[in-house]
């Protein structure tokens, strides 16, 4: 017995001095842990990612020996028409594809929640439905209430009103549509913060005489700051890298390019016109752009909480 | 974080050494070289992209791909079906790969087929067409359409590079009794079709059926409306982008008035800037509108729900000649990296020869070749009859995207333009110029 228990102590003791090191911290075995992970992240993301980097900096048609031109193809973006216009219109589907959901989401979800509706499965479901739809699905069908002998005309009274064929009202149409598919995304990711809020919150509010909008800007806006940045984050890299909707509702840059995104230029550009190098530009822009917003917003979600 | 540091600088070294694409003109293969002798070439595997998709099109590469393979046991087709534009967007990475189809369907424009040709990633035909005689089997408006010089900047010219099976015209469709029923002919002129519009118009039909939301209608309409005023000779000088020819003529700019004229009467569909290409065919064949402006592929569309009553007509003709857009369908190339190039060139050989074409012209489709000695009865017949006329003529003008690389976005985008009065015709025939312009003078 006693041996065992000193052996026991012995073996504590060995142990213990590496623990001294101190607790937690990093060693070298944790690397082989992550390698599969981090193998697989450098073949299929860190170094495509790095490749297009590298093929910005040249004028290539695809084909062809490209020629090193440095910064040329970013400094071109600057000036030209056509990247510039994509880019612009990409931060009018910001306001669409992330904003008004968030927004609508708020009211829905704070509406749901305060009203007990019957059936409130069945709304949920349905609401959240545009989202597990396949976008060209979504597509489709809008194309066919946008057509000019449509569902819309016919609630408007306005036959033969194209919709998605004039320059007015293309990149408007494609925005509403993108409002649709967001809403319930950012409404069941509020649903579920408000249902985390303890009863006794609602009820110091209600003590301390807050009616439903001082209990909205009170309680449930402060509790859903995570939410909203995450449903932000959402919708916001859903905008900026957003293609399908825009190419099969508004077919080659839509009426006058009216409705031409950055994913749509990087397609046109890589695929069709031989401007790879061009192409892979937008791409390192638009991702450098991604990363930005999307620090920003967790950054400002983020800050007051603590 | 050492390791992935590592691994970040190791990436961008290996970056570093190389520049993407690479110089890989094939040598030209001198004429005695060619074997033809097909059950010679040992166990021969030929990979072949192609998009014969629709209905009649699989038929027929279906059918004579059996009967090559029987024809010739030691030849094993291995067959990789894509639609149009799912081939146009990968053929590139395809050809540039290391495992490369040794025949591939390619588009003829200068984006594609001239931008191959310059990258050196297509072999040159002309050993063949001695060897199989293609030169008397196709008359040179069909080679030419194939054909690239070495710049791989004038459709027409230089070395041949691809052949087709079937050819396309864009003409005018009618519905028969509607036209009757207005009390009037087939237009053969131009005051006819003129008078016909008008007379559709009062009496409440719908004189043209188009749907532009693809904006691929409006070039169809323009190019008719050129045919009006301009002559052939001119109209193929633009559509290929060769020097001396330039957009803003008296013709050009009467054509583009009377495209906008035809929107502003009221003679295409209402809203059509927002109606879906193939809409606009579905509604023609369910007897909305008298004519519809289109290519030969919709035929089979059109003529099942409606069968004979649809024609098909080539556009009025001008001082007693015709002049059509039109162009062969895709043409069949060799890969310069094929390891089998005599093997592909039998292939191609095969699947454009007299009995090909016959079988072409059965499964529905419109042969490039011979199509005055097929049978065929009602709207098919009109077409093959129209084909037969317009290919033995010099009045085939080929499509306005030819000419620059970035023609078809360009020529589509101005026509939906001017026709949403978004650009006056100067505008219009400007926007065109000045892609021809930058063309000319970037390379």
């Amino acid at each position: 017995m006693v041996a065992e228990l000193s052996a026991g102590r012995a073996s504590a003791d060995r142990v213990s001095p590496q623990r001294s090191g101190g607790v937690g911290e990093p060693r070298r075995v944790g690397y082989l842990y992550v390698l599969p992970a981090l193998a697989v992240y450098v073949l299929f993301l860190l170094f495509p990612l790095l490749h297009s980097g590298w093929l910005s900096l040249f004028d290539w048609d695809g084909l062809s020996v490209g020629t090193f031109t440095g910064l040329d193809n970013y400094r071109r973006l600057f000036a030209e028409e056509g990247a510039a216009a994509a880019f612009g219109h990409v931060g009018v589907l910001i306001l669409f594809f992330a904003v008004l959901p968030v927004v609508i989401g708020l009211v829905l979800a704070t509406a749901m929640y305060r009203v007990k509706v019957r059936g409130l499965p069945f709304f949920r479901t349905a609401l959240f439905l545009p989202q597990v739809v396949a976008m060209v699905v979504v597509a489709v069908a809008w194309q066919r209430i946008f057509a000019p002998d449509g569902v819309l005309n016919q609630v408007l009274g306005t036959p033969g009103r194209a919709w998605l064929g004039d320059s007015g009202t293309a990149l408007l149409a494609v925005g509403i549509v993108g409002t649709w598919v967001q809403t319930g995304l950012a409404m069941v990711l509020f649903l579920g913060g408000i249902g985390k809020i303890p009863a006794e919150l609602f009820d110091a509010a209600r003590l301390d005489g807050a009616g439903p909008a001082g209990e909205f800007r009170a309680v449930i806006l402060p509790a859903l700051r995570g939410e909203i940045g995450v449903a932000l984050t959402l919708t916001v890299i859903a905008a900026l890298r957003t293609f399908d909707l825009v190419y099969m509702m508004t077919p080659l840059g839509g009426p006058g390019g009216s409705t031409t995104v950055p994913a749509y230029e990087i397609y046109q550009r890589a695929f069709h016109s031989g401007q790879v190098g061009s192409a892979a530009a937008i791409g390192v822009a638009i991702t450098l752009l991604a990363f930005a917003v999307t620090y920003l917003i967790t950054w400002i979600a983020g800050r007051e909480r603590t | 974080m050492k390791l992935g540091a590592w691994l970040c600088t190791a990436a961008v070294l290996a970056l570093a050494a190389c520049t993407p694409g690479s110089d890989n003109r094939p040598a030209q293969q001198p004429a005695g070289d060619v074997k033809t002798d097909v059950a010679a070439m040992g166990q021969v595997t030929l990979t072949i992209w192609d998009q014969e998709t629709r209905g009649g099109q699989q038929a027929q590469i279906s059918a004579l791909n059996d009967q090559f393979q029987r024809k010739y046991p030691n030849v094993r087709i291995n067959r990789v079906a894509r639609s149009f534009d799912d081939l146009r967007s990968t053929i590139k990475l395809g050809l540039t790969g290391n495992d490369a189809p040794d025949i591939a369907q390619v588009n003829n424009g200068k984006q594609d087929m001239g931008a191959f040709v310059k990258a050196g990633l297509l072999r040159p035909l002309d050993a063949y067409a001695s060897a199989y005689q293609w030169t008397q089997r196709f008359p040179e408006s069909v080679r030419k359409l194939g054909s690239y010089p070495d710049t791989g900047d004038a459709l027409g010219e230089g070395r041949l590079y691809g052949l087709p099976q079937t050819g396309e015209l864009v003409g005018i469709y009618y519905n028969k009794p509607k036209l009757t029923a207005l009390g009037l002919q087939p237009p053969k002129t131009w005051a006819e079709f003129d008078a016909a519009l008008a007379k559709a118009k009062s009496a409440g039909q719908l004189p043209i059926q188009v749907g532009n939301l693809e904006k691929s209608a409006g070039p169809y309409l323009f190019s008719l409306a050129m045919h009006r005023f301009g002559n052939a000779d001119e109209e193929s000088k633009l559509a290929t982008g060769r020097a001396g020819v330039n957009w803003p003529t008296d013709a050009n700019r009467a054509a583009a008035r009377q495209v906008v004229e035809w929107a502003d009467k009221g003679y295409l569909t209402p809203g059509f800037a927002g109606l879906k290409g193939d809409d606009a065919v579905s509604k023609f064949s369910t007897g909305d509108g008298v004519f519809h402006v289109d290519g030969t592929w919709i035929t089979p569309t059109v003529k099942e729900p409606m069968k004979d009553d649809v024609g098909f007509l080539l556009p009025p003709e001008k001082d007693g000649k015709v002049t059509v857009t039109g162009g062969t369908g895709l043409p069949w190339a060799i890969s310069s990296k094929s390891k089998n190039p005599d093997a592909a060139a039998a292939y191609i050989d095969f699947i454009t020869s007299p009995d090909a074409m016959k079988t072409v012209a059965t499964a529905g489709n419109l042969p490039v070749l011979d199509a005055d000695k097929q049978a065929a009865s009602g709207v098919e017949r009109d077409v093959l009859d129209a084909w037969n006329k317009a290919a033995n003529s010099p009045g085939l003008v080929p499509y306005l995207d030819y000419a620059t690389p970035n023609a078809y976005e360009v020529v589509t985008g101005s026509v939906e333009q001017l026709l949403s009065k978004q650009l006056d015709v100067e505008g219009f025939l400007g926007k065109l110029q000045a892609d021809l312009d930058s063309s000319r003078g970037g390379r």
